[in-house]
């Protein structure tokens, strides 16, 4: 039923494969989390400033991305971005076929979805700041740089840490979905496995506790984060 | 005026708009079975999380840690692909509902809803204040009635905008079922796409119809919580 055997590292078993799927789903998270993150700051920016339309377009981005399953969302940006990548680069006078990688494809989708997550998470610790501490800040001459560097990131980051924490665990567990576009991370090499040693319960079983591993290790690593960035706060 | 309602009546996503709903009822038939059952064993296991009997807790904090650690995808593959190679599976009578995506899907999505929903019913279960169940006791009422009366009630309203937030990720994650190969909206989608080429059109019809199923959900629990939270209403 479950075959150890085909576990093994080198060309009898599929270890090694598994071991670079591991990694490929580790980059996708890693990277679709930061650049996430990076779209967060934005949708954030936009929903405090005080402009209407910028509100508007960041409530829409959150509220129908949230509102739509995450297979649909990487289908949508995985056969429709192509379309759309070559029609901006017709307006730069480029007519020749563009193909984005499955790496790419797969870091924007599950950025997208991830992004919004964060900017929930993001705009309620901006808001836990209290409006005297940027008060102060400005009172002592800060620009805004200054203020935004070292009065509200580092009690964003503290504020947000736990949240982060959660967001980081729905990403991981969405670049499962990824699978679908090709590209070989965890959950596609455990159907490529499968199909080939006709053995689906080996190596789903494998994927599921590869998977368990990678949350959990997340898990500790942003445990000690948060009690290394509440130092001086013993709550 | 009429050539424009001409025009989008043989629009691309109009057409697909209609395909894409005849999906519409699996997708429901799908939450039907499973969120009433996950909201009965949710409750079951949440009370067990929280029972004196260690060994029982144990089970049910592995379990809950094990849903919660893998995604849903993997659940899913799991007892579709999984449990069907399986020879004495196959020979059960337990193969009459796994050969059929649509069971398979129906218990994946219960053992991860079951999950998620035990853990927050465990934090409402939790958080009720110890005067009210001592209050209970002092009116002489039993455990079985304590339960009902007191715990129950306080805890699953408490945790009502929580649960709601996982009927809406339970919305989201019938679309996963698409891939064994069971045809509901995202399935269908699936298949206008390969038809027609055209990606975003089919993508876009399914989208707005799993906006407006969320957006019945959000309803649906908004009454809920105006229902069960007389003391929190504004005005009588």
């Amino acid at each position: 039923m479950f075959k150890f055997d085909k576990l093994v590292f080198g060309d009898a078993g599929w270890g090694d494969e598994f071991l670079i799927a591991t990694l490929m789903t580790l980059l996708v998270s890693i990277l679709s989390m930061g650049l996430g993150l990076f779209l967060a700051i934005i949708t954030v920016w936009a929903k405090i400033i005080q402009n209407r339309i910028t509100r508007f377009i960041a409530n829409f981005y959150t509220t129908v991305i949230r509102g739509v399953p995450e297979l649909l969302v990487i289908y949508l940006i995985f056969f429709g971005g192509n379309a759309v990548v070559m029609s901006i680069a017709k307006v730069f006078g480029y007519n020749k076929y563009i193909e984005l990688n499955a790496l790419t494809i797969a870091t924007i989708a599950i950025a997208v979805i991830s992004a919004t997550y964060s900017s929930e998470v993001l705009r309620a610790s901006y808001l836990a700041i209290s409006k005297g501490q940027i008060e102060a800040a400005r009172a002592l001459g800060m620009n805004k740089f200054s203020i935004f560097f070292k009065v509200i990131s580092p009690q964003v980051i503290r504020h947000a840490l736990p949240g982060i924490g959660n967001v980081w665990q729905i990403t991981l567990k969405d670049t499962s979905l990824i699978s679908v576009t090709g590209l070989v991370e965890i959950m596609r090499q455990s159907r490529i496995s499968s199909n080939v040693e006709h053995s689906p319960l080996t190596f789903l079983i494998t994927a599921a506790i590869l998977y368990l591993c990678l949350t959990t290790i997340s898990g500790r690593v942003f445990k000690t984060l948060e009690v290394n960035y509440s130092k001086g706060f013993s709550t | 005026m009429i050539e424009f309602l001409n025009s989008i009546q043989n629009s691309l996503i109009y057409k697909n708009f209609f395909l894409v709903l005849s999906g519409l009822d699996n997708t429901i038939l799908l939450l039907l079975i499973s969120l009433p059952l996950g909201f009965v064993l949710a409750l079951l296991f949440a009370l067990g999380r929280v029972s004196k009997i260690t060994l029982l807790s144990r089970t049910i904090a592995s379990y809950i840690f094990v849903i919660r650690g893998t995604p849903l995808l993997v659940q899913i593959y799991l007892i579709y692909f999984g449990l069907g190679s399986v020879k004495f599976i196959r020979e059960s009578f337990l193969w009459y509902a796994l050969k059929e995506p649509f069971w398979c899907g129906v218990i994946a999505l219960t053992i991860n809803t079951v999950a998620y929903g035990a853990e927050i019913f465990r934090g409402g279960i939790q958080s009720i204040e110890k005067s009210q169940v001592e209050s209970g006791l002092s009116l002489g009422f039993g455990k079985f009635l304590l339960l009902r009366k007191i715990i129950l009630p306080i805890a699953i309203r408490k945790v009502l905008p929580s649960y709601g937030n996982e009927l809406i990720l339970m919305v989201k994650a019938t679309s996963l079922v698409s891939l064994t190969t069971y045809m509901e909206m995202t399935g269908i989608a699936r298949k206008i796409m390969a038809k027609t080429f055209a990606p975003v059109e089919a993508f876009i019809a399914a989208g707005i119809l799993y906006l407006f199923l969320n957006f019945l959900m959000v309803q649906f629990v908004k009454y809920l919580e105006w229902k069960y939270n007389p003391h929190l209403r504004l005005n009588n």
